[in-house]
């Protein structure tokens, strides 16, 4: 099982925490097309190498955050909490 | 016991203590210490089993933990490896897969018919004609192997734990308690972890000397403090070393599963021996060598009278010492360094008789040992990313390369004197605590509220270690007669050429159409002999052939053990012990255990249209939301609008999920000038406040709202009937009169004489109703009280089953009910609710669509013509006279009050309409009509008891 580095609890296991998956822009509601919205719903770049995904630390601090994600490897790096910088958190292990 | 050998220095028993126990039904003794399988062939019982397919009889082949040839039944627990497991006094041991019984078995037929069960024959034989599937399967099911399971079998104890440690080592052998010893001794946690009952390794059946070290090496370990885990296996290794452990030794439980996070993982797991492929190999009497050096010195049993031994190393060398020790006579050693081969073994039914030469000599015997070489269990490593490379002077695979947190040691890696294996150990058992002590500093580092722990990071240190050397070794794998590659799938070379040449010529296609390698061995004595014979069949050479990759489970976990303790944690509300002393029937909705009903639950709902009842509904969610951006919350999460209700006001609304989807509903209230109070469903609570706190932190953070969950702090109550005011009433300073406290209102106050309660009227059920929530901790005061004080006004509690008879009577969807995941908001029909005029709410874009379109199916009240029957819930509805399915049945119910049956249904749009004919067909079969109603509510539509 992953070890995730959550922002605020250091690192923990994976399923101490919610997955939610790539990280996508809400597309603007009053003007998306349904092809925008359905982008933004359902289609996942799935790429081999690193991804931007976010995470919910559900059964530790409730926070959500991103974190690079290299999918062959499994290592993971910068985690932010939303409205904070990179590098203004220190959870890595890696 | 005939074949027991007098009591030697080596001997794992406990010859004072004798243990009783039957094999298949005969009486019989063995010893404290004895495996299965060893008091079984010291009574002179060496036919244990019944291969699959042939179901030819076999003995002991390895004498150990991956013995294919020794699976039995023990009692009413189904595939126990008679080879590793230990005997206990009164345990009932019989043959399985056999019938009528062992020496005489019908299914061994199955060998005159050999030539159809050949690779691959499942696949050709059982595909056509699809009508006759169930015939097959019930004929196969006969003949499947594995034992019989008890279906009345309790459900035993088992655990799980979680672990921590520095280092965990795979393997207790020499190698692997050097490693654990250094290791600990360089300041880690270690945790050591041995598949057999005793660490030691091939130490246990060597020479006295070795047992000696052995003994010491266990001592240091001790001494040093390494946990040692006994008749224990690592069974996975996953990212970042998580360590699944299989642990079949602690006291009290039958499995406990360890899930450990090492920093650093040791595989320290030593080599198996391979059995030899010719004909007759699978005769019992042939035996590796380590089998029978097992047998003899640790379990004192002689195995045989007159022996052949093929050897080609040290190990077939020391089994000659042993077999002489125990007085079996050794007919002919075939030396294989000297370039000597076996051809073939005959015998009877039951013993290898006689062994062919490649010289033409026929050498009579009623025992063949083979020594030809070794299979590294690299699975841990595979797990890890490593894929073995076959050396062909050493005839076996090694590991190519693991992370840098996963180290082998031993003789998976290479070949040495003890003092070398040991040497080895110790410099692996270093750099892997002084690497744990790096990603231990790194872990406790990367803490945001951990400033400078421990000082400096230390230096990771590199691998620095004198590699161990690699003997040279005869490639043996197979003679030239074909004979059984995989025991316990009863797959021979020949089947192997023959799928070789139908094109199956990879490894991985070989493995997947014969199912070699895929028995309960898992590959760990077969899967080198089958990349061996491939590589033959195609020509080719081994390396060139490759090997399988091992996935988890290195070994066989129960599911008991995955479960763990059966410990499904439930919630309950104050009131729960009251309802249940008071003749409530439990029911288990989501994680709470409520009150069903009282007995009847329609007079409970007559109580309620009559009187007064009065429910707790404490799993409600319950949210408190304080701060000036909470109707922007509010607005973006329900599909009404929000921004204008007053102080005092509450409002019922829907959630959608941003695929439109109906996610959750409820009502709102507004406590203060930024003080709401939400509620959810009860199943939906802890979903919504993530939900809440996902767009609070992910889409709107400059938004000021706080949210606190209140479920269990607030006891909730439900006061509903013609005499709620009155009853109320009597308990609370509210001002309850219909022009002070209309419907959809909140007020504060006390209520019992607890300050702080709060009241709204809603209209779940349809009467009229107060919401009470009360602080948790007078909770069963005020429950008591309502009953006490309103004898007179015939107040009853009623159950979840009357309320949901009474909110179906009104016409009240319920979330999960009613709708479901592809039912989007516009299917509840209450489109008055779906604001597009606003700027944004989760999942408008699809609710907007879906209503443009019209291309969803809506809910409808409807009713059967016929009041007496209730259609199923989830019964279909089909257009007229046809089998196409138009809708189907969400809720139903007989109502009390309208003394009908009653239903919600969600149909097609064209079905819609009020008074359109339904057509329902029932779980037995029969066809009903029914008829959609004007509006959801079958009783009062126009709300006028619920505002009175």
């Amino acid at each position: 099982m992953l070890l995730v580095p959550c922002p605020n609890c250091g690192p923990r296991n994976a399923a101490d925490l919610s997955y939610n998956g790539e990280s996508h822009a809400r597309p603007d509601p009053t003007t998306c097309t349904p092809e925008d919205w359905r982008t933004y719903l359902y289609l996942r770049d799935n790429p081999s190498g690193w991804l931007r995904e976010s995470w919910y630390c559900s059964s530790g601090c409730r926070k959500h955050f991103t974190i690079e994600r290299h999918t062959l490897t499994g290592e993971l790096r910068t985690p932010i909490l939303p409205g904070s910088k990179p590098g203004a958190t220190k959870g890595e292990t890696k | 016991m005939s074949h027991r050998l007098p009591a030697s220095e080596g001997e794992v028993l406990d010859r004072t203590k004798t243990l009783p126990f039957t094999w298949n039904g005969k009486k019989l003794e063995g010893f404290e210490g004895d495996t299965i399988t060893s008091a079984l062939m010291a009574n002179g019982h060496h036919i244990i089993s019944r291969s699959m397919k042939y179901h030819r009889r076999r003995g002991a082949l390895t004498a150990d933990y991956w013995d294919p040839n020794t699976t039995v039944q023990v009692g009413d627990e189904p595939n126990v490896r008679a080879s590793h497991r230990k005997l206990e006094a009164g345990m009932q041991v019989s043959a399985q897969n056999v019938w009528p019984s062992l020496t005489f078995d019908i299914k061994a037929a199955n060998r005159l018919v050999g030539r159809f069960l050949t690779a691959g024959f499942y696949y050709k034989t059982f595909m056509k004609p699809a009508a006759l599937w169930p015939t097959y399967e019930h004929v196969l099911a006969r003949f499947a192997p594995g034992g019989e399971v008890d279906l009345d079998t309790p459900h035993g104890r088992y655990d799980k734990r979680f672990a921590h440690p520095d280092v965990v080592v795979a393997g207790g052998g020499p190698a692997g308690l050097s490693a654990a010893i250094a290791a600990a001794e360089a300041g880690a946690s270690v945790m050591l972890v041995e598949h057999e009952h005793r660490v030691g390794g091939h130490l246990l059946w060597g020479t006295e000397q070795d047992r000696a070290r052995a003994a010491e090496l266990a001592a240091a370990a001790r001494t040093a403090g390494v946990e040692i885990l006994t008749n224990a296996t690592v069974t996975g290794r996953y990212e970042d070393n998580w360590v699944a452990i299989s642990e079949r030794s602690h006291p009290g439980v039958i499995e406990r599963l360890i899930k450990a996070r090492a920093k650093t993982l040791i595989v320290a797991a030593g080599t198996i021996e391979r059995p030899y492929v010719f004909e007759g190999n699978d005769l019992p009497g042939v035996m590796t060598s380590g089998a029978v050096r097992r047998l003899i010195t640790m379990y004192g049993v002689k195995p045989g009278t007159q022996a052949v031994v093929f050897s080609a190393n040290e190990s077939g060398d020391a089994a000659i010492d042993d077999l002489r020790r125990a007085g079996v006579s050794i007919a002919r050693v075939v030396d294989a360094l000297t370039g000597e081969r076996i051809v073939s073994a005959t015998g009877s039914k039951s013993r290898v008789k006689e062994v062919l030469l490649d010289d033409g000599a026929k050498i009579t015997c009623d025992l063949l040992v083979t020594a030809v070489g070794w299979t590294t269990p690299t699975s841990l490593l595979n797990m890890a990313g490593d894929r073995p490379v076959y050396d062909a002077n050493a005839a076996r695979f090694f590991p190519a390369g693991a992370p840098d947190n996963v180290l082998a040691t031993g003789g998976m890696i290479g070949d040495g004197a003890l003092d070398d294996l040991l040497e080895h150990g110790r410099s692996t058992g270093e750099l892997a605590a002084g690497r744990a002590a790096v990603v231990r500093h790194r872990l406790q580092a990367a803490t945001a509220r951990a400033e400078a722990v421990n000082g400096p990071e230390p230096a990771y240190p590199p691998d620095e270690r004198v590699p161990l050397d690699r003997w040279p070794h005869p490639e043996l794998f197979r003679a030239v007669t074909h004979g059984i590659v995989d025991y316990s799938e009863d797959v021979s070379s020949k089947d192997l050429y023959s799928a070789a040449a139908e094109g199956f010529d990879s490894v991985e296609l070989i493995k997947r159409f014969t199912t070699a390698t895929m028995g309960p061995s898992q590959g760990k004595l077969e899967t080198v002999n089958t990349v061996a014979v491939l590589a033959q069949a195609k020509g080719d050479s081994i390396a060139d052939v490759g090997t399988t990759v091992w996935r988890p489970p290195y070994a066989p976990i129960s599911l008991g053990a995955l479960a763990g303790r059966i410990n499904e944690p439930t919630r309950r509300s104050v009131i729960q012990p009251w309802h249940e002393a008071n003749g409530a029937t439990p029911i288990l909705a989501g994680q709470w255990v409520r009150p069903d009903h009282y007995g009847d639950p329609a007079a409970e709902v007559r109580n309620c249209r009559e009187n007064v009842g009065i429910i707790d509904v404490t799993p409600l969610g319950k949210l408190d939301l304080q701060g000036p951006d909470v109707p922007k919350l509010l607005s973006l999460l329900y599909t009404n609008k929000w921004m204008q209700l007053p102080i005092g006001g509450v409002r019922y609304g829907i959630m959608c999920a941003e695929d439109g989807v109906v996610l959750d509903d409820g009502v709102t209230a507004r406590l203060g000038e930024e003080h709401y109070l939400m509620t959810t469903t009860s199943s939906g609570a802890a979903r919504i406040w993530s939900w809440i706190e996902m767009w609070l932190q992910t889409e709107r953070p400059e938004w000021r709202v706080h949210v606190t969950p209140l479920t269990t702090g607030l006891t909730s109550i439900n006061i509903a009937g013609p005499n709620a005011r009155a009853l109320l009433g009597r308990l609370t300073d509210i001002d309850l009169d219909n022009d002070a406290f209309p419907y959809m209102q909140v007020r504060q106050g006390t209520i019992a004489g607890v300050d702080g309660c709060i009241a709204w009227r809603i209209g779940f059920t349809g009467e009229l109703s107060y919401e009470i929530h009360v602080p948790s901790g007078h909770g069963l005061a005020i429950w008591e009280r309502l009953l006490a004080d309103g004898d007179d006004l015939g107040v009853k509690p009623f159950g979840l089953e009357a309320q949901r008879i009474m909110r179906l009577e009104k016409g009240h969807f319920i979330v999960g009910q009613d709708t479901d995941g592809l039912s989007k908001a516009p299917v509840t029909g209450l489109d008055s609710l779906l604001r597009l005029d606003k700027d944004d709410w989760a999942g408008m874009p699809e609710v907007r669509w879906s209503l443009e379109s019209r291309d969803h199916p809506v809910l409808v009240a409807c009713q059967p013509d016929d009041g007496t029957v209730v259609p199923e819930e989830a019964a279909q509805i089909l257009r007229s006279g046809t089998n196409e399915i138009v809708g189907r049945i969400t809720s139903s119910r007989m109502s009390p009050t309208l003394e009908r049956s009653i239903c919600l249904a969600q149909v097609d749009r064209a079905f819609a309409d009020a008074g359109t004919s339904l057509e329902i067909l029932l779980v037995d079969g029969r066809r009903i009509t029914a008829t959609v109603n004007e509006h959801h509510a079958h009783f009062d539509p126009e709300g006028e008891r619920l505002r009175g």
